[in-house]
């Protein structure tokens, strides 16, 4: 009998069975649901209500507002006070209330663990794939089917293979990887099967890097983007909930006999800095063929690119340097705890002394809906993950997508350069 | 379900169908900028018992569930495309709007009359009077959209499970 990879060991395991293989249609038991403000609360409470049920199991719930933060006008003020309302109705613990972007707090506050079966109201859910975890987005209505059942239906998906080689050199980072791929597979090939990342360059990425592939997992179309544990999880694990048992690391990696749909391969060596330009992640080439593309706005935000290490790589390129007039650099952190943290070892000096405009942390602008939207006509570069039409302010306006360093050299240079260039 | 068809491209994504700026609004307001980015028109031409019909990828992107949910607001009564994004297939679903895999999508032009029977996986072009397939969806899926979505078919067997 061949083997299984680690997402049917994950999947057979919620479903309470031995083995299952892609196109088994199976029910598994979730041992977490992550909701946020927008598509939580305000959409499963009617429902919960219409089927007279309360929740499976608070204690299996981890809340988070994040979308509507701070609030701005009447609409959103009333989402997060049925939000907060419902939290202490339904005695929901795990809330954390301003405190992040929902796939950031949910590892940082030690909420995830390898093998764990786990769903998210929101599609970037896979991003819980780098901790080993199978995690993967759903919608309201899905999601007050499992709060109300603690069990959900899953068409087993095959896996793909990305290998990883080599070493990603200076000046990039895991976001040129995944637009690099987003180009490179496409948008529409992986149709929802599981994607599990490996290979050398694994080794060397610590884990908010992880974070961003299995995140970004999501533009490729699958349905989870698994990274298998090794060291590094289990000192992340650690440090986010020392009284945890630890992982089962060796329980939780694909059998080397494992069979794939495919398997693809990225030279991490020969890979340049990546600029995706609008309407899509997937119209990636290198940031050289982009020189010169004047942006109004500069982004660094979002659960994909404004976590402790991405704000780290800002900082290396605007260290003594200031945002060119004539551009705005706009920066929402992904967590409060980020935000102390830049501050305490001296990052956010660096990017206020360069001109950086500083936002509370939450999604923002990078889904349209809070702080730093786009008018008519405006060009932003931003490191989210997503520049499809309109959706980080007007439809006429237009996004690019790039790294951290990327859209820091850009806000000094006024328009899009090749990040090495200001390599500090 | 018979109805005409509104026919669009590859990779329809959820900004589109149900855009940023006004999804703290009720679906009401998010309907009526259904797919303003690609056509302005669609909103207030489509009819009750109309198709949508996509190329690949339909309804890439977001979980939002207002992407089927305001689609479904405007009478839409099933949605055609060559493939879909997962996301948005279990979402529509869910909602009781049928997302039908059709490999013969370019055999449908905007305005064609189509009539559609998904639990026989047929769709007749009245246009053009070719007959399509589509693929079948899985019995429990069916079963669902039959009940009108996921929240009425858990209220069936919650009752079902009482008695």
């Amino acid at each position: 009998m061949l083997g299984s990879t680690l997402a049917e060991k994950i999947v057979a395991n919620a479903a309470g069975q031995t083995r299952v293989a892609p196109g088994d249609i199976v029910t598994c038991g979730v041992d977490l649901a992550m909701m946020h403000d927008s598509g939580g609360p305000r959409r499963v409470k009617p429902m919960l209500e219409r089927l007279g049920v309360g929740v499976w199991d608070p204690a299996k719930i981890v809340l988070v507002s994040d979308h509507y933060v701070p609030a701005v006008d009447g609409e959103s003020a009333a989402i997060l006070d049925l939000t907060r309302k419902w939290a202490a109705d339904n005695a929901i613990a795990n809330f954390h209330d301003m405190q992040g972007i929902c796939h950031v707090v949910l590892p940082e506050r030690g909420h995830l663990k390898p093998g764990m079966f786990c769903v998210g109201g929101d599609s970037h859910s896979p991003t819980g794939g780098a901790f080993g975890a199978y995690m993967f987005g759903i919608g309201a209505t899905e999601m007050a089917g499992v709060l109300a059942t603690g069990e959900i239906w899953l068409r087993t998906p095959r896996t793909h293979r990305i290998e990883l080689g080599g070493r990603l050199g200076a000046g990039l980072c895991a976001k040129d990887v995944m637009l690099h791929l987003c180009r490179k597979i496409g948008m529409s090939t992986i149709r929802y099967d599981a994607v599990e990342y490996a290979g050398a360059a694994i080794a060397g990425l610590g884990m908010e890097e992880r974070m961003v592939l299995s995140n970004m997992s999501a533009e490729l179309g699958a349905q989870t983007g698994l990274i298998a544990p090794d060291a590094t999880t289990a000192s992340f694990l650690r440090n986010a909930n020392p009284s945890a048992a630890a992982p089962d690391i060796a329980r939780w990696q694909s059998d080397a006999d494992a069979t794939y749909a495919a398997t693809w391969h990225v030279d991490c060596d020969a890979l340049a800095p990546q600029i995706a330009a609008p309407h899509s992640p997937e119209n990636s080439d290198a940031a050289e063929l982009h020189r010169g593309t004047k942006i109004d706005q500069c982004y660094i935000g979002a659960c994909t690119g404004a976590k402790l290490s991405d704000l780290h790589m800002a900082a290396n390129i605007l260290k003594g340097r200031k945002v060119a007039s004539g551009t705005r650099l706009l920066v929402a952190p992904a967590s409060q705890r980020m935000t102390a943290a830049a501050a305490a070892d001296g990052t956010l000096a660096v990017l206020l002394e360069a001109g950086a405009i500083l936002l509370p942390t939450g999604c923002g602008a990078c889904a349209g809906y809070g702080a730093g939207v786009l008018a008519q006509g405006e060009v932003c570069l931003s490191s989210t993950a997503r520049n499809f039409k309109g959706r980080m302010g007007h439809r006429e306006s237009k996004v690019y997508l790039g790294s951290p360093y990327a859209v820091a050299a850009a806000a000094v240079a006024g328009h899009i350069v090749d990040p090495r260039d200001m390599l500090q | 379900m018979s109805g005409k068809a509104f026919v669009f491209g590859d990779n329809i994504d959820t900004d589109m169908l149900a855009p940023g700026l006004y999804m703290k609004f009720g679906i009401e307001d998010i309907a009526r900028h259904c797919l303003e980015a690609v056509d302005p028109t669609f909103a207030t031409t489509v009819r009750a018992g109309d198709f949508v019909v996509g190329g690949d990828n339909f309804g890439m992107g977001s979980s939002r569930e207002q992407a089927p949910q305001a689609l479904r607001h405007l009478g839409v009564a099933a949605v055609i495309a060559r493939s879909f994004a997962g996301l948005f297939f279990r979402n529509a679903v869910n909602l009781g709007l049928a997302p039908l895999v059709c490999a013969d999508i370019d055999k449908i032009a905007a305005g064609d009359m189509l009539a559609v029977d998904a639990a026989r996986g047929t769709i007749e072009n009245r246009t053009t009077g070719k007959a399509l397939r589509c693929e079948a969806l899985p019995a429990h899926l069916l079963a669902m959209l039959n009940d009108g979505g996921l929240i009425p078919h858990l209220e069936k067997k919650l009752k079902a499970a009482k008695q």
